[in-house]
């Protein structure tokens, strides 16, 4: 039996329809429409400050939108038992590890303070999901004694633990050498296949973009410029498009 | 500022309905306990003595020269029990255990870890709020207890050892007895009871409302501790007056 098939929670659908986010006078999001299949690896893309994570903010439910919605599976996030009828799950762009407890502690934390099953079955569960990311060992290591791609390892062995139907990567490579990032992108790609999971991964890392997404979405100055698979977007005849993916340092 | 106090009543509110949880989350609260009482104790009977002391040493010659020198005792006992002590003590948690929350819980709203804990469904007013808020509830009044007792041996200690009042340590508590009652004390132990889910109220919110990076977790700090000082002296009138009219 694979993994995927394990998964007591399967996969769903995000659509994003119409949504509209201002902070004060200045608007962030104008109006994004999105679909995003179950269990596809959807990556949002674009330059800094397009309102990537802001959109991201909003598929969880962390932000409320102006106009608009989020529907999960056909069911608005904005709905109060949305975290309850749907197992979502984010990586944050610094982990967002609660500082105060070990790693271990970390992991489990969405176990323990719901109490889904007995202290020896989570601590269980925790190394398995500690060594599938290979830090076996690291249980009792505090947050502030790991490395970037540790912190961010972790913070994927505790969407991980969840058994998410939809997992939020926010920049998941930032701040990370070339090597890790790789490596993260290999995880994600894996858990994907391995897990039946809609993963759904905002960066500005092109490599990483185009290495892991089924498809991809282009984000400009808080619209969506264009969505298609990686081949479709390299052959795009959007001035932006081509701007942001051909874009280099050699002068 | 109405906004604030808005949200600050809303807070308190939500906070009251989790009380059910408190159960769940008792170690968090036992270790918050654990937390005030061991930064705070020692400072509380520093505090607290040099208070009982000062004020003998104000009022004692005043009524030496008066011959009133039986009533040192009860003048130092009542100001130490229903004003000084329970104001005093609010202060110090204010400063040294409020400060302290509204940095830990500022810094992990600005670091996201209060966004993970509500994409986890975990709702902070239950994890971060309830326990820190029961646990300074329960503090401060055991505080204030210790500090009256403290401040009561301060003002002995001076009424007795200082030349210009040198009354006796049973002319002292003679008269602190005669005229504290029961009552006396639970009116400060009432108002420190309120000063302390304010304290946990107005810190805790601070913390949560934080933006920004470190400048906005040294302002939310800045502005929990002046806020809930000012708060204190507020209900201290407030609380006062209703306590009067109960005869408390």
């Amino acid at each position: 039996m694979s993994q995927a098939s394990q998964n007591q929670h399967p996969s769903v659908s995000v659509e994003v329809k119409g949504l509209r986010k201002s902070f004060g006078s200045v608007e962030v999001l104008h109006g994004i429409d999105l679909n995003i299949k179950a269990r596809e690896v959807f990556v949002i893309m674009g330059p800094s400050g397009s309102g990537k994570s802001v959109l991201l903010k909003h598929l969880i439910g962390l932000e409320t939108p102006n106009s608009g919605d989020v529907l999960i599976d056909g069911h608005s996030i904005q709905a109060e038992d949305m975290l309850e009828r749907y197992r979502l799950a984010m990586v944050f762009q610094s982990g967002g590890l609660l500082n105060s407890l070990t790693v271990a502690e970390n992991v489990g934390l969405y176990l323990t303070e719901h109490r889904l099953m007995p202290q020896k079955d989570i601590d269980r569960l925790v190394t398995e999901k500690l060594e599938a990311l290979g830090l076996k060992g690291q249980e009792n290591r505090m947050p502030e004694a790991l490395s970037g791609g540790m912190k961010k390892r972790v913070a994927i062995a505790r969407a991980l633990v969840i058994d998410p139907q939809v997992i939020l990567y926010d920049e998941p490579t930032s701040e990370l050498d070339p090597l890790i990032a790789v490596t993260i992108g290999q995880e994600i790609k894996r858990l994907n296949q391995e897990n039946d999971v809609t993963s759904i991964v905002v960066t500005h890392d092109r490599d990483l973009a185009f290495g892991i997404a089924d498809r991809i979405a282009l984000m400009y100055d808080g619209k969506v410029l264009e969505v298609g698979t990686p081949k479709e977007l390299q052959q795009s005849k959007n001035e932006q498009v081509q701007k942001f993916l051909n874009a280099s340092f050699k002068f | 500022m109405f906004q604030d106090i808005g949200e600050m009543l809303i807070l308190f509110w939500r906070t009251l309905q989790a009380l059910p949880q408190l159960w769940r989350q008792r170690l968090k609260m036992f270790d918050q306990l654990f937390e005030i009482g061991n930064a705070s104790l020692l400072m509380a009977c520093i505090l607290s003595l040099f208070i009982g002391g000062v004020l003998a040493l104000q009022t004692g010659p005043v009524m030496v020269e008066r011959g009133l020198s039986g009533l040192i005792g009860g003048i130092v006992g009542l100001s130490v029990c229903k004003e000084l002590a329970p104001v005093m003590m609010a202060v110090l948690i204010a400063g040294r255990i409020g400060s302290a929350m509204a940095a830990e819980i500022g810094s992990m709203r600005v670091y996201q870890e209060i966004d993970a804990l509500k994409t986890m469904n975990i709702n902070p007013i239950h994890y971060l709020v309830l326990p820190r808020v029961v646990a300074i509830s329960l503090a401060l009044p055991m505080l204030v207890i210790f500090a009256i007792m403290v401040g009561w041996m301060g003002g002995a200690l001076v009424s007795v050892f200082n030349n210009d009042i040198s009354i006796s340590f049973a002319s002292y508590f003679n008269n602190l007895r005669s005229v504290v009652e029961l009552g006396d004390v639970l009116n400060g132990l009432i108002k420190s009871f309120i000063f302390a889910m304010t304290i946990g109220i107005v810190c805790c919110h601070q913390g949560l409302c934080t933006i920004g990076g470190p400048r906005g977790i040294g302002r939310s700090v800045t502005k929990a501790v002046v806020n809930s000082i000012v708060m204190i002296l507020i209900l201290d009138y407030v609380v006062t007056r209703v306590l009067l009219y109960f005869d408390l």
